[in-house]
């Protein structure tokens, strides 16, 4: 479904038909989260890439226009960099741990420290919460900065206060 | 736009858009129990606003909401987690260490937590809504 959608995108000339591929393309995404039982991950993916993203494209697009130029430019190079780029990474997947493996690297670091003491010392049931905020709470503060830095940088960008005296700094 | 003036569109986002908030707060406060937390929170709240201001114009929904308000919001999200982890430092402990917040290290870690991700929420839900109005108010 995933491989059907994303050619789809890539076949698509219309841009509205390829945001709307995208948001479902993220939707499937997230039930094969669900599936995989990371169900935080699978819920931001279907708020944040089907939802806001498919918006925040669409109005994008009421600035600029609805259809992909056509270009006749030479595709031999973006191509070698996509192969040699997708062969890099199937390779290295043969390197990685069997699907499920309880011996793989990330089941025998912290995660089981995470899964038997975040109960006595964070106290709350969900786990991901407890990892996301108290034990990597400097990662979550970061990530807060990036999503106010896009925002900084999308005022910046499209100038709102184009006019208006009163805000210029 | 044409979608502004369909009956149906209009009268069930009236439906919609109150139970879409509630349960933003539901996935903001619910967070440590089940799945969510402050980011989802944030966009969902965000995604209410938008369908908002997709059916009834930009102009109404920045009279609930204005650009400004949302700016400031997406500033003061950063700061509530930022003085949570000062706090910590105020109270003997490291930088966003929540066991010295309340009287015994589990409560201080609830509250630290509440904190962080009502922050977080703040943040995200703000900057989704401005990154909207920024996008939805540009003219060439």
């Amino acid at each position: 479904m995933l491989a059907i959608t994303a050619i789809a995108i890539i076949a698509m000339r219309n841009i509205l038909s390829v945001v709307m591929l995208g948001g479902i393309y993220s939707l499937i995404s997230a039930t094969l989260f669900v599936v995989l039982d990371a169900v935080d991950v699978a819920f931001t993916e279907a708020a944040v890439g089907a939802g806001i993203s498919t918006v925040l494209f669409l109005s994008a697009l009421a600035i600029t226009g609805k259809h992909q130029a056509l270009t006749r430019k030479n595709h031999i190079a973006p191509l070698f960099v996509v192969l040699v780029t997708g062969a890099g990474l199937i390779y290295s997947t043969s390197d990685m741990p069997a699907f499920g493996d309880p011996q793989a690297p990330i089941h025998t670091h912290v995660a089981p420290r995470y899964i038997e003491q975040s109960g006595q010392e964070i106290g709350i049931p969900n786990i991901v919460t407890s990892v996301l905020a108290s034990y990597r709470s400097f990662d979550t503060l970061g990530e807060v900065v990036v999503v106010f830095t896009a925002l900084i940088a999308v005022l910046l960008l499209l100038g709102i206060n184009r006019g208006s005296r009163r805000d210029d700094l | 736009m044409s979608i502004r003036r369909n009956p149906v569109l209009r009268e069930s986002s009236h439906l919609l858009i109150p139970a879409i908030l509630l349960f933003a707060l539901y996935v903001q406060f619910h967070g440590d129990y089940g799945p969510g937390g402050g980011f989802q929170a944030g966009v969902i709240f965000a995604s209410a606003i938008i369908l908002y201001a997709l059916l009834h114009g930009t102009r109404r929904a920045e009279k609930i909401i204005p650009l400004k308000l949302a700016r400031t919001f997406a500033a003061l999200g950063i700061l509530i987690y930022s003085f949570t982890g000062i706090l910590g430092i105020i109270l003997g402990g490291n930088f966003l260490n929540y066991n010295v917040l309340a009287h015994d290290p589990i409560h201080g870690q609830h509250w630290g937590i509440l904190l962080i991700e009502l922050g977080v929420g703040i943040t995200v839900g703000s900057v989704i809504i401005s990154i909207f109005y920024a996008f939805a108010k540009f003219k060439k």
